[in-house]
Parts: C-alpha cells; structure tokens; sequence
C-alpha cells in the first residue's frame, strides 16, 4: 500500500515544493513501512528527484499534458493512485495543487486534509494536524476513509535530501477527451520572479508608505533580498498593488522563512495570514503598533528613513557574504 | 442561466477564536457570524449576472437553524431564494454530496462558492462538487465572464493569473477580483423587509458520509518577546537576523 506524492513541475522542472513533499512522502512512507512512488508530468530530467529517497517515479510524458489541467492531472493521478494501490496521496498546498486536489479526492474517495504541518500525529486512529481559522488554530483531524490524501502546508516540513535509487518508469493515463472541456489559454507570470507561495523571504508594505509611487524601495528592497513583495488588504482595495499581493485572512497566506512588515500596523486579519512564518520583522513608525507585538524584530521608525539605509546596508552584506 | 450561490456561515474576520469541550469544539460565545468572504464577492458577482444578463440567482448553506440570520442577509443582498439544507456540515465531502444533490433535484447552470471558508480553510467544496456533478471547474476565480456558451474565467495562480476557456455548467471557487471590496453590498432597509417574503426551502440531509473528523484543536504557542532594534543601528538588525534567526 504505497505512498503516491504528486510531485510539481512547470516547464519540465520541478517546482521548490516538489522536493517538499517528496521528503515528507518518503518520510510519511518509513513510518508505515511501506514504498514511497512520486508522478511527475514531463519532467526534463526525473532523475533529480533521486536526491529525495523515493523507491519508484511515475513519469507522465504527453503532450495534451505539457500546461497543468486540474481535471485531466486529477484524474491521471487518480489513475496512477488505483494502478499501484496506494494507501496515501501526498500534494503540496500550490494554487495548482489546491485546485486538482479535491477532485482527486473525490475521486478516489479519499478522506482529504489540506494544510498539513507535520507528520502524522497518530496512525491508529490516523490523525493529522493542519491549520485552520486561517492560521489562528489548528484541528487535529482524523482520516476515516481507506485511501487518505494529505496536502503539506507550505514551508512546513522542508526538503531533506537523501540518498536514493529510484526506479524511473513511464506512466500513461487513458483520458477521455472532454476532460479538457476547460482549457488555459494565456498565462500572465513574470518569470524567475520570486512569488509569495515560494520565497525564502517576503517584503511586505502597507499605508504607512502612503502611496503607490513610493514602491520603488520596496521593490529595490525585495530584490536585493531576492524576495516576493506583498501588501496589506487596504493596500490592495486602494488598488495601489495587484490583489495577488494582498496577503492576510481573505489574502494569500504567507509561510515564509523571513517576512518584512513595513507600514503596517498589523490587524488580526493579516497577523494570522502571516502568523506561519518563522520569522517576522516590523518597521514602523508607530511604537503601540499591534504588529510589533508578533514580531521577533522590530524597528520604530519612518520606512522613508529605515528602509534606504537597510537597502544600502544589505548590499554591503550581500557583497561580504556572497 | 440559473445561479447557485454556495454560503459559509463563518466567523467575523476580527473574531479571536476559542475551543470549548475540552478543546473539542468551536467555541461561538461572543462570535459574529458572517457570510464567508470568499462567498459574498461570489454572491455579488451573480448579483451582476442577475441584473445586466436576467439570470437568477438561488442561495444555499448547510447548517442548522443558527445560519438562517446569514442566508436571510443574503436575500436581503438580493438573492432570489434560499435553501437552508438542514444538517451539520460535518467536512467538505459531506457538505459537497449535500450540495450535489440539491444541484441535481433543483437544476443550475452556475454554481459560485468560494475558494474556500474562512473558518476550516478545506477549500475542498466546489472542487468535490464539480467532480461529483461532471461540472466545468475554477477556483481562485478573479474574474468571469459569460457570453453566450462562451465563458471566460481568471484565477490566481503562485506568482501570477491564468486564463481560461470554458463552457456551463460550471462550478467557480470565487475570490475578492470578482468583484471589487468597493462593490459588496450592505443590505438597506427595502432589501431587509423583502427578503423576509423570499422563500427559504428546508431541506432534509440525504443520507451523506463524512470522510474526516476533526477531533481536537489547539491554538499556536504564544509568541515570545520583540527584540527591538533602533533605527539608527540597523548593522544590528542584520547581524541578529544572520546569526541569531539565520534568515540571512
């Protein structure tokens, strides 16, 4: 009874969390003693997964498959699940994945927790720990169903390579054609641009900057840091950046290593969207801003001030450290 | 073109969250409910639909007695309908085969949920539903558009949008973008007194199953003291970030 991890490529390269979930399904694999078998579609070079400990990988090449399709990768990994009988799926919590995963649960009829951050606290009963209200708890959750689906929080477990010599085999689903009765047709994405599911860090600002013209050090700071900017929710209701910047509760939630508040005060809607990452830093100009009490770091001062100077002061670093 | 609007009745976003029984259960004492979030920019997303392309619109929660305040906020909103399916849902699977056979019994074309509820964070309900009815499915939906048998949705992806072709019926996972926070409704007066006369069905649960259960919640560990740095000693901030956090 195998674990299946669905392993993310975009171009034929795995994604970062690819090599998340590997480690976690192979891990997750030991502590049921069984084999741990990864599906990739059309990778360029499947091998590179070898470093995960993985015993078998799946590798789809079609291509009808080459752009992700939440209806036609479900139901191939669906396939792929029933063919080697496996016990457990594992999927990462990418937009791609929360997309394909619920229908694939459907389909298997898998009992499915999204958002998990860690292993399983218990087999008997199968119980796993995820986030919910929006990072402001957790619900131990218990999987009732034969066939269970975990989907690892992002930035949670991590990627722990280790040796391993997998067996590479080919996979090919028979899929009906209808499947793809809803199609992509252009996708907007700045290329090797960090983006918030991702980054190591994250630079987020809000009001305090006062206007959208003054994104420039935001902009200048991310990019010495190779971070993905963020904002606040008025910031994005105001329209001064795009709504897939907004992160907090009705946002995107952020699970990074390093997150960067500036100009933001830090309401209990964007603490808990931010709340799982590991390290948070605030500048603002406010000393009672509710913000500074969740952070590690803070900075009492204005950003129009703080943030050049820790510009200049990064690239000194960066340029020693490199 | 029939619309179903999926609602979560959920916490205010301000709302602290506390556990009662032994931890067992959400505690409500003191809670505001609310339409989800996600459920009210796809409430008035098909309010759009209904008024410039005469589609109807129908809501639907499952719950017991306590969501009707959400569901009647939502007529009051202008929805045409409601249906109340009465049962407590259990997780997103149950809820899913519930919707799914109200789908079936009533008919729609368009069925708009959110991409997820603010509360349990699943986000596994529209995608289930559309796989349980062999809907069109998009979630992280930020933009729709409907013109004639040609639909043309956006969702968000990591990093960036997409755009997609598709047909009804469909199932939309909606999100703010399809409509703008500017663009929600607060219900007036005319809107509360009409929606009292708009029918809300009961129904009875079929016969579902629940696949997982959440047995016990916890809150995060307290969050240690600040460490604070002056503004003019930021060498400072970098060097604890470097070796004291190891983020640099």
């Amino acid at each position: 009874m195998p674990v299946l991890i669905y392993t993310e490529t975009e171009k034929g390269n795995f994604k970062k969390n690819a090599f998340e979930v590997a480690s976690y399904g192979v891990a997750l694999a030991k502590q049921l003693g069984t084999s741990s078998v990864a599906i990739a579609f059309n990778p360029t070079n499947a091998a590179v997964l070898n470093e995960y400990g993985l015993d078998q990988i799946m590798v789809v090449k079609q291509d009808n498959l080459q752009g992700f399709n939440a209806k036609a990768y479900a139901a191939t990994i669906s396939e792929a699940a029933l063919q080697i009988g496996a016990a457990l799926v594992v999927v990462s919590s990418s937009a791609d994945s929360k997309y394909a995963s619920p229908i694939l649960a459907a389909s298997l009829k898998a009992s499915y927790a999204p958002n998990v951050v860690s292993l399983p606290e218990s087999m008997d009963p199968f119980t796993v720990k995820r986030t919910a209200f929006s990072n402001k708890g957790f619900a131990h959750t218990v999987l009732l169903s034969g066939v269970k689906m975990i989907g690892v929080a992002n930035n949670t477990f991590g990627a722990h390579p280790t040796e391993g010599n997998a067996v590479i085999e080919n996979f090919s689903p028979s899929l009906d054609t209808s499947i793809f009765s809803t199609k992509a047709t252009s996708v907007d994405k700045v290329a090797g641009k960090a983006t918030i599911a991702d980054a190591d860090v994250v630079v987020s600002a809000g009001r305090g900057l006062k206007g959208p013209e003054n994104w420039g050090m935001i902009e200048e700071l991310a990019s010495v840091l190779g971070a993905a900017t963020a904002c606040s929710k008025p910031v994005s209701d105001l329209g001064w950046r795009p709504h897939g910047e907004h992160v907090g509760q009705t946002g995107k939630p952020v699970a990074t290593n390093l997150y960067i508040a500036i100009g933001i005060s830090g309401a209990i809607q964007h603490l808990a969207g931010v709340s799982a990452s590991k390290v948070k830093v605030v500048i603002n100009t406010d000393p009672e801003a509710p913000f500074f009490k969740a952070a590690d770091y803070g900075v009492v001062g204005d950003a129009f001030v703080v943030v050049p100077q820790l510009i200049e002061k990064l690239k000194v670093f960066k340029a020693a450290n490199a | 073109m029939k619309i179903l609007v999926c609602i979560s009745n959920v916490p205010d976003t301000t709302s602290k969250i506390n556990f009662t029984e032994n931890n067992t259960k959400f505690d409500p004492t003191g809670v505001q409910f609310v339409i989800n979030p996600n459920d009210e920019f796809g409430l008035t997303r098909a309010m759009w639909f209904k008024e410039k392309q005469g589609a109807s619109v129908s809501v639907v929660t499952v719950g017991d007695a306590s969501v009707e305040p959400t569901l009647r906020k939502a007529l009051a909103i202008g929805a045409d309908e409601g249906y109340r399916i009465d049962a407590l849902p259990t997780d997103g699977f149950f809820v899913a085969q519930e919707l799914a056979a109200l789908v079936k019994e009533v008919g729609f074309d368009l069925i708009i949920a959110g991409r997820e509820s603010i509360d349990y964070n699943g986000g596994m309900v529209p995608g289930m539903l559309a796989h349980l009815l062999d809907f069109n499915y998009v979630t992280n939906c930020i933009d729709l558009k409907i013109e004639g048998p040609d639909i043309t949705a956006i969702r968000e992806i990591d990093g960036g949008k997409e755009t997609l072709s598709t047909q009804l019926p469909l199932v939309i996972g909606g999100q703010k973008g399809l409509v703008e926070e500017s663009d929600l409704r607060i219900p007036n007066m005319r809107g509360i007194m009409t929606a009292r006369q708009k029918q809300l069905h009961i129904k009875a649960a079929t016969t579902s199953e629940n696949l997982t259960n959440d047995q016990q919640f916890s809150k995060p560990e307290a969050k240690g003291t600040v460490t604070m740095v002056d503004a003019s000693d930021l060498d400072t901030l970098i060097s604890l970030l470097h070796k004291e956090a190891k983020v640099l």
